[in-house]
């Protein structure tokens, strides 16, 4: 007991030596979802220049994030895949959405540009499955009228890495195809029925670039920046869709947000007829009675100034802001959910 | 003279140094090769914005921020495994040399060489960030001080290792005739055996540096990172390995290019250290050396 | 000096107590540290074991001989991984020793003094690069590279009956031979520093003597300076074995991270580490507890690995003295 308390007041008074951390008005400190990481960091440099108060957010990935919160050691968590109403109630958490992104499968294929080749979701998940194995199946071809497809053996690659993306990417396969949900199901890492793994959006990128005929999925920044091809979609309307701010947006407006208690909602697989069918958003967990209440009060202005004022970095990085009535139920969720 | 015995011997011995200048063309190749791509991408965003902006600002920042508490925290870990891992390498090899202790030490150390830098961080979490979180009520969770603990874990074995393999290679000839004149252990330890085997123990500490500066995985958990500045050993802290990591990870090219530019910085860094102390050992050897 | 005797025999005797109590709390503080490095070893395994309970003692022996790995069903094995981190391991020895040797002869035995700085220098430059770039380089440049000569080594080396098996596969650029030679780049530095620096150690009088009696310059190396630095260019590739075992963020990027044992090298694979590494972020509940416990089977195997290094080692002193 006083050993313990000894060790305790030494402890302060080393750190009281060095000075008080505190420097500026309110510092908060977010971790987690890689897959928002880019969009968080250039709002808290405008957030910062605005306000003096510091947001630090690191990417140290979905399960780190929701780890940290749980353990206190952040004032907000940021996670590709929603937690459950139990569990919410269970650690006093609250939960809602923060941008919206798209994921696109990107193509090696010599003399097919970018957005020409077709896909559904059923063949996807069939080449992913390996049931698939050439350009020239007719399944592919069947969409591809126009196109020459070369007889070539395809290669798969996959993240290697657990993430978000992937998390979107097999939810939406299992969605289309009862096959893929049986034999593989989803989750940020899966058991692959094929193919070779790239670490991070980077890494499979990489690799479709350098691997001729091979097909894997990325964020749709990386397949702009990279210049790799990437397909398009029949989605769930039957129409076929280019991936684009418009289609991410579309899938973002229709899919039930009203109904989803906590925003529990997957946006894969959208049933909007221009809507993107690998849609994904992230969700911010937050105590909804906050330890420090002076740094959550911080942390929803700064959402706050990420859904109207941030709205066009977002869409300078390839993100797609939330539509506003998405915003405006998120707002109230925050005025009767959490203690403010 | 020219016996066919004589001749094969020759042969040997030209075809040994032969292929051990190959070895060294082939060693030095792929430095040449590696430091070449790393320059060839990295060039481009060295300028003045590296060292004076933070990574707050992104493509329109620099460093500044990762440069200090990468070295913050490595000089704070060198602090911390330099002293504790000579005197644990001085102990196996002058005090426990034969003795079953030593040669446990010697095992365990060897395994928590090749330990995974992620699990010694999840360690130090566990044993340093999460009880000062409770001690200070969550003002102090993720810190420098805690990623410098981390790295410090990484350095240790290293430098034990060649600490304890160098002091068993000092002649015991010069053991003996220190003892001989009545010199008591530890001076006969620090002042006599130490200082021979000087230049071999620093390249311990060196190898450690080399190794602990560029680690990622370990301090994602213990300094966490942040994107501004800040040196106070007690806040969390960037790294410039953590912030090649994010930058690696991102879409947008200018920030490969600034990942790349912090991987030739702490090349430069380790480089210019070890060129610093080689000067400083060579003006400080005795001349009887 | 001192004019009455019993008071300097009263000196030296006071001195040699003060010298006495200095010898024992000087070894007392370094036995402290040398426990510290127990401690942190056996902290660290332990937390491993601790927070893989749920899967080492769920799982048990399933674990360890099974090579499935599905997250999604919560179906762990540990089997691939560890094949993967002893392959890429043993194929980076192989190369890294010997062309370390060759560097440590260089620096030690042959090049002109001016030389000798600089390229030693260079060559522990190798170990200060992040490993990071390491994967990068890796990724950007070596994998196309190596896609452009495995088609070769195939035709090649993929001929010869058995052997040939470990050289056939797609040339994708990717796999365990990639992910071995990174990491043989990556642990040379340390291995031929240790070398260099213990070759030197050798007294030059054994040194001289041999070449008094007409050695050559390659038999002063391998009957007198080696047998006399043994142990401690074995400690030094240990020190590369360790690494090897633990890298991470290089293999991660060239491996091809796939759950599976090939027979070929040029086929795929995982390590324990790179296991780790790629899926700990987005882990939670079994399969955090799953990837926990594959490090503390890292530790596990690396105890293995040097047992039966040190094993061997043994019998060869033995046979040596007999």
């Amino acid at each position: 007991m006083t050993s313990n308390n000894k060790f305790r007041l030494l402890a302060l008074a080393a750190m009281l030596a060095l000075g008080t951390a505190a420097a500026h008005a309110t510092d908060i400190t977010g971790a987690g979802s890689s897959f928002v990481y880019p969009v968080i960091s250039k709002w808290s440099a405008a957030y910062a220049a605005k306000t003096g108060n510091h947001v630090n957010y690191q990417s140290i990935g979905s399960g780190g994030g929701i780890a940290q919160i749980k353990a206190g050691t952040v004032d907000f968590g940021a996670s590709d895949m929603p937690l459950d109403a139990a569990t919410l109630a269970k650690f006093g958490l609250g939960q809602f959405p923060d941008v919206i992104g798209g994921i696109v499968p990107a193509y090696h294929v010599a003399g097919i540009a970018p957005g020409k080749l077709v896909l559904d979701g059923p063949v996807l998940a069939k080449i992913f499955l390996g049931q698939i194995t050439s350009w020239s199946d007719p399944a592919i071809a069947a969409l591809n009228p126009d196109i020459a497809l070369p007889n070539a053996k395809i290669t798969v690659v996959h993240r290697s890495d657990g993430s978000g993306t992937t998390f979107n990417f097999s939810d939406y396969l299992s969605k289309v195809s009862p096959e893929w949900k049986a034999k593989v199901g989803e989750g940020t890492a899966v058991n692959w029925p094929t193919g070779i793994g790239g670490k991070g959006n980077e890494g499979v990128s990489a690799y479709v670039k350098q691997i001729p005929n091979s097909i894997g999925y990325v964020e749709y920044a990386y397949a702009l920046q990279n210049h790799i091809g990437y397909a398009r979609m029949k989605n769930a309307a039957g129409k076929v869709v280019q991936p684009n701010t418009a289609s991410f947006q579309a899938a973002a407006a229709t899919a039930d947000w009203a109904h989803a208690k906590n925003f529990d909602l997957l946006m894969t697989n959208a049933p909007g007829a221009d809507a993107w069918p690998i849609t994904a958003t992230s969700w911010v967990i937050m105590y909804r009675q906050p330890k420090h209440a002076a740094n959550a009060k911080v942390a929803f202005e700064f959402f706050r100034y990420a859904y109207t004022e941030g709205k066009s970095a977002a869409a300078a990085l390839d993100y797609v802001p939330l539509p506003d009535s998405l915003v405006k139920q998120i707002e109230g969720y925050w005025k009767t959910e959490f203690k403010q | 003279m020219e016996s066919a015995i004589y001749l094969r011997r020759r042969a040997a011995n030209g075809l040994a140094l032969g292929l051990s200048v190959c070895a060294t063309v082939l060693g030095l190749l792929f430095l040449a090769w590696i430091l070449w791509v790393t320059l060839q991408q990295g060039i481009g965003a060295i300028d003045w914005k590296l060292f004076t902006k933070i990574t707050a600002y992104g493509a329109e920042g620099g460093l500044a921020n990762a440069i200090v508490g990468s070295l913050v925290m490595d000089v704070m870990a060198l602090a911390i495994c330099a002293p504790i891992g000579v005197a644990a390498g001085t102990f196996l090899a002058e005090y426990a040399n034969r003795t079953k202790l030593g040669a446990t030490i010697r095992f365990l150390n060897d395994i928590l060489l090749s330990a995974p830098s992620i699990v010694l961080g999840l360690f130090v979490y566990v044993i340093v960030v999460l009880p000062m979180s409770k001690l200070t009520g969550g003002a102090v969770s993720f810190s420098g001080f805690a990623g410098a603990v981390a790295l410090a874990l990484i350095g240790l074995p290293v430098i034990v290792r060649t600490t304890d393999e160098m002091l068993q290679l000092v002649p015991g000839t010069l053991r003996e005739a220190a003892l001989s004149l009545g010199v008591p252990q530890w001076k006969l330890t620090v002042q006599v055996l130490m200082r021979a085997a000087t230049s071999g123990i620093v390249t311990g500490v060196l190898l450690a540096l080399a190794r602990l500066a560029g680690e990622t995985a370990p301090l994602l958990f213990t300094a966490f990172g942040n994107n501004f500045m800040t040196a106070h050993p007690f806040d969390k802290m960037e790294s410039l390995p953590v912030a090649i990591y994010q930058y690696t990870n991102d879409p947008n090219p200018a920030l490969h290019a600034i990942a790349w530019a912090g991987a030739l910085l702490i090349t430069l860094f380790v480089l210019g250290l070890s060129l610093a102390t080689r000067l400083f050992l060579r003006r400080h050897r005795s001349p009887n050396d | 000096m001192s004019s009455n005797p019993a008071i300097a025999v009263s000196n030296v005797d006071q001195r040699s107590r003060r010298d006495a109590r200095r010898d024992a709390l000087f070894r007392r503080l370094l036995k402290a540290c040398a426990l510290l490095v127990l401690a942190a070893l056996l902290g660290a395994a332990l937390s491993t074991l601790w927070g893989g309970r749920e899967v080492l003692f769920g799982q048990g022996l399933h674990f360890l001989t099974s090579d499935a790995w599905n997250p999604v069903t919560g179906d762990y094995g540990a089997l691939a991984p560890v094949f993967g981190t002893l392959v890429t391991s043993l194929i980076a020895l192989l190369l890294a020793v010997p062309v370390s040797f060759g560097i440590a002869l260089f620096l030690t035995e042959i090049a002109p003094a001016w030389l000798r700085g600089p390229v030693s220098t260079a060559i522990e430059l190798l170990a200060s690069i992040p490993s990071i770039i390491y994967g990068m380089w890796g990724l950007f440049v070596f994998v196309p590279f190596m896609a452009r000569i495995e088609p070769a080594l195939s035709d090649t080396l993929g001929r010869i009956p058995l052997l040939g098996k470990l050289f056939q596969g797609p040339p994708l650029g990717l796999g365990l031979l990639t992910a071995g030679i990174v990491l043989a780049v990556m642990v040379l530095p340390f291995i031929c520093s240790v070398m260099r620096e213990v070759f030197q150690t050798v007294p030059v009088r054994l040194k001289e003597s041999a070449y008094a009696l007409g050695s050559t310059t390659w038999e002063v190396v391998w009957d007198i300076v080696l047998p006399y630095t043994r142990s401690a260019v074995i400690g030094g590739i240990f020190l590369g074995l360790g690494r090897a075992l633990g890298e991470t963020m290089a293999v991660t990027f060239v491996l091809g991270n796939a759950y599976s044992i090939t027979s070929s090298l040029l086929m795929p694979g995982t390590t324990i580490s790179s296991s780790i590494a790629n899926e700990f972020n987005e882990a939670v509940g079994t399969h955090r507890s799953a990837l926990i416990a594959l490090g503390f089977l890292l530790f596990v195997v690396t105890f293995v690995v040097l047992l039966i290094a040190r094993l061997m080692l043994r019998r060869l002193a033995r046979r040596e003295g007999a």
